[in-house]
C-alpha cells in the first residue's frame, strides 16, 4: 500500500526533476548559435515590431543582452 | 492543508532544485594547480610547467568574447614568454573541425590543446566562458578570471602576470 503511494509521487518527481537540468557554460555551443536567436531574420523582426506597433501601440523591448551562450 | 499532501509537494521541490544547488566543486584560489599531462588533453602541452606563472584559459570557438581574449592573450605571450609566462588555451569544442577554423582565423604562438571529452573544464567547474586561471611559479591557483572585458581583463592579467613574475622560483 505504501509502495502503491509512493508511486505517482516518485513518477511526477522524475519527470518534473529531469526538467531541471543545467546546462553548463562548455555546453552551450548549440545554444549559442545563429539559428537559436530570435532576432536572426531582419524582416521578420521589423514585420512583428509593425504588427506589435500598429495593434498594441508597443514599440522596442524585444531584445536581451547575449544570446544565451552564457559567455562574461 | 493535509500533511502527507504538503510533505509530497516540499519533497518535490527539493527534488527540483537539487540540479540547480549542486554543490560548486571547481578549482579555487589556493588549490594546486592538477598535473595537466595526466589529463585528456589533445595536442602539444608545453615542456614545462615548473617554477613557471602559467594562464590556463578554458575557451570555445562559438564564445565571442573568448575571440576577443586570444589577441590579447597573444600580446601577454610575446611580452612575458622570455620571463616565465606560460599560456595555455584549453579549447572545449567538441569538434576539433571548430577549434581549428577558429585558430586558422585567430593565430596563436602558445599553446593550444582540446578538451574534447569535456573533463577537465568540468574538473575545473568553469562558470563561464572563458574562464582562466592564473597560476603562480609555486603552482598554486592565484587568480581566476570570469569571463574576459577587454581592456578591464587585460590590465588586470598584467598586473597579476607582473606581480606573480617578480615571485621567487
Amino acid at each position: 500500500m505504501k509502495l502503491r503511494r509512493l508511486f505517482l509521487p516518485g513518477v511526477i518527481a522524475l519527470l518534473v526533476n529531469s526538467g531541471c537540468a543545467n546546462v553548463k557554460p562548455w555546453q552551450r555551443e548549440t545554444l549559442a548559435d545563429y539559428t537559436m536567436r530570435a532576432d536572426r531574420d531582419p524582416l521578420r523582426v521589423s514585420q512583428m515590431q509593425h504588427v506589435w506597433f500598429s495593434r498594441e501601440e508597443a514599440n522596442g523591448g524585444g531584445g536581451v543582452g547575449g544570446g544565451g551562450c552564457g559567455c562574461n | 492543508m493535509n500533511m502527507p499532501l504538503l510533505k509530497t509537494i516540499l519533497a518535490l521541490g527539493a527534488l527540483c532544485c537539487t540540479n540547480l544547488f549542486s554543490a560548486h566543486a571547481g578549482w579555487s584560489v589556493g588549490d594546486t594547480l592538477p598535473d595537466l599531462t595526466a589529463q585528456q588533453l589533445v595536442g602539444k602541452l608545453p615542456d614545462s610547467f615548473k617554477g613557471k606563472v602559467v594562464l590556463v584559459d578554458f575557451w570555445a570557438s562559438w564564445c565571442l568574447p573568448c575571440a576577443e581574449s586570444f589577441p590579447v592573450l597573444e600580446e601577454l605571450h610575446k611580452k612575458y614568454s622570455d620571463q616565465g609566462l606560460v599560456i595555455l588555451a584549453v579549447s572545449t569544442d567538441e569538434k576539433r573541425a571548430n577549434m581549428d577554423k577558429f585558430l586558422k582565423k585567430h593565430v596563436v604562438t602558445f599553446s593550444v590543446v582540446q578538451d574534447g571529452a569535456q573533463k577537465l573544464v568540468a574538473q575545473a567547474d568553469a562558470n563561464t566562458m572563458p574562464r582562466s586561471f592564473l597560476v603562480g611559479r609555486d603552482g598554486k591557483i592565484r587568480f581566476i578570471h570570469d569571463g574576459f572585458r577587454t581592456h578591464e581583463t587585460k590590465a588586470q592579467y598584467i598586473a597579476e602576470i607582473e606581480s606573480l613574475l617578480k615571485e621567487k622560483p
